[in-house]
């Protein structure tokens, strides 16, 4: 099971805790978390990425395993331990504004 | 027993302000979408317990809440706002071509009979509409695509659509305003559209008088006489006796000829509020003082309401849709601030109560009357 760590407005917004779990088809990347994701919990469509680009929101970030992913390419695997779920994978929002 | 239901959109969340007719003790539920921008919530005149709300973030974009409880609960519908075809550029500020780009949803105008039926106005300026209770979102792509739309530019707050009016004698004519291209009309249910300003004079434009251009910052209507407009222009009030084909300046004695909101009293068609603000500068009420000003002949001659409203130290604003009335017999009328304060009156503006005082600021006021 792939782990994913949301940001609080997108907890409340999904109902779910900090962490949820979810099984993600083939290689785990970034694009398949967010299908997975996404499918699982509909309302957070657009609100990660783009619903026609699927570009990331820019004041989104994805890290996992102490690295900034945001800039990978959404096609890039993720690092075994997100993929074997030792490791979570995060979504933040960026600080900023007030 | 009948009432009324104040909705709330703030900086920072939604709030529901409800009280019986006498109007006199209130009481707030919220936070809505705590943290989130609330550009607008409004009801459904066919359905009153139906509520849209339009939450937006820097972060996570756009998302359309809808409750059918009169927002004591509320579920997200669709937030997909994909332009028609190709979307190409309108004039960015430098005056280069720029394209468009979906930003969020400023305005949201439920049908007049049928609660699954809402328009969007939204910026980058376009106009969208659902018919499935907000679950899909489709744009009526004849605005955009008029032939000066290449030719709009942003106002300072960006190329916002934020005034839809349904005319209710005719469910094909509707009224929009964008800033800063100004008034445009359909007669066909949105599939073509044309602008109405000719009378609208702008000096920051080459040509003060063009066709579009204009920033216009707010119109209303009387549902009696749809064909009468107001509207609270960027400089100036004026007044339109003809569905937009000619317009009036009608700012009269006003203290000065800025501000955003404009409204019209719930039984008396000549009666219009607005509340003058110190110049497009300043963005905040002349001397200190808020007032709300009063005209009971369609403009030109204004009185100021002053009784219970703050006369010194006062600097809030009134941003563009945070005004409204409610049609109980004494009209009410409802106003917020960027102070966080949500001001009411219960006898046509003639003395005022704070509903409310620490609010985030305020982005919009909607009144229900409930029977």
């Amino acid at each position: 099971m792939i782990r994913v760590v949301l940001p609080p407005h997108l907890r409340t917004l999904a109902h779910v805790d900090r962490e949820v779990t979810l099984n993600v088809d083939g290689e785990v990347t970034q694009r398949s978390i967010l299908d997975a994701l996404e499918t699982h919990y509909p309302m957070l469509r657009g609100t990660i990425r783009d619903h026609v680009t699927f570009q990331r929101r820019a004041f989104v970030r994805f890290f996992a395993c102490s690295e900034d992913l945001s800039h990978e390419s959404p096609d890039t695997p993720l690092p075994d331990p997100v993929a074997k779920g030792t490791e979570p994978f995060l979504i933040l929002g960026a600080i900023a504004g007030g | 027993m009948s009432g009324v239901r104040v909705l709330v959109g703030t900086r920072k969340g939604a709030f529901v302000l409800t009280s019986d007719a006498k109007r006199e003790r209130w009481t707030v539920a919220g936070p809505h979408f705590g943290g989130w921008e609330i550009y607008h919530v409004k009801g459904s005149p066919a359905e009153p317990d139906r509520l849209y709300a339009s939450q937006t973030s820097a972060w996570f974009g756009q998302l359309i809440q809808r409750s059918n409880d009169g927002g004591k609960t509320w579920e997200p519908v669709g937030n997909k706002f994909e332009y028609e075809g190709v979307t190409g550029t309108h004039q960015w500020y430098d005056g280069t071509p720029h394209p468009w780009e979906f930003k969020r949803v400023w305005h949201l105008e439920p049908s007049l009979s049928d609660p699954d039926t809402v328009y969007a106005g939204v910026e980058d300026a376009a106009i969208f509409r659902t018919t499935d209770g907000g679950q899909n979102w489709k744009e009526l792509p004849g605005l955009r695509g008029h032939d000066t739309g290449k030719s709009w530019q942003p106002g300072a707050g960006g190329m916002c659509l934020h005034t839809i009016i349904v005319d209710p004698r005719n469910p094909k004519r509707i009224f929009t305003a964008i800033s800063a291209a100004g008034v445009f009309r359909t007669d066909d249910a949105g599939e073509t559209w044309r602008p109405v300003n000719r009378g609208l004079h702008s000096e920051f434009m080459p040509d003060p008088t063009a066709e579009v251009g204009h920033c216009v910052h707010r119109i209303a209507l009387h549902p009696s006489r749809p064909d009468v407009l107001f509207m609270q222009k960027h400089w100036d009030v004026m007044r339109s006796g003809d569905a937009g084909e000619s317009w009036q300046e009608v700012s009269g004695n006003l203290p000065t000829d800025f501000g955003f909101p404009i409204d019209v009293h719930a039984h008396e068609p000549e009666t219009i509020y607005v509340v003058p603000i110190h110049s497009d500068s300043e963005h905040y009420p002349p001397e200190g003082k808020l007032r709300v000003y009063r005209s009971r002949t369609g403009g030109n001659e204004w009185e100021a309401l002053t009784k219970g409203l703050p006369q010194k130290d006062c600097y809030v604003n009134v941003l563009r849709d945070a005004m409204a009335v409610d049609s109980l017999d004494s009209c009410g009328v409802y106003f917020g601030t960027t102070g966080g304060q949500v001001y009411a009156s219960a006898n046509a503006g003639d003395s005022w109560q704070a509903i409310v005082r620490d609010l985030p600021p305020v982005l919009s006021v909607e009144v229900q009357t409930l029977k």
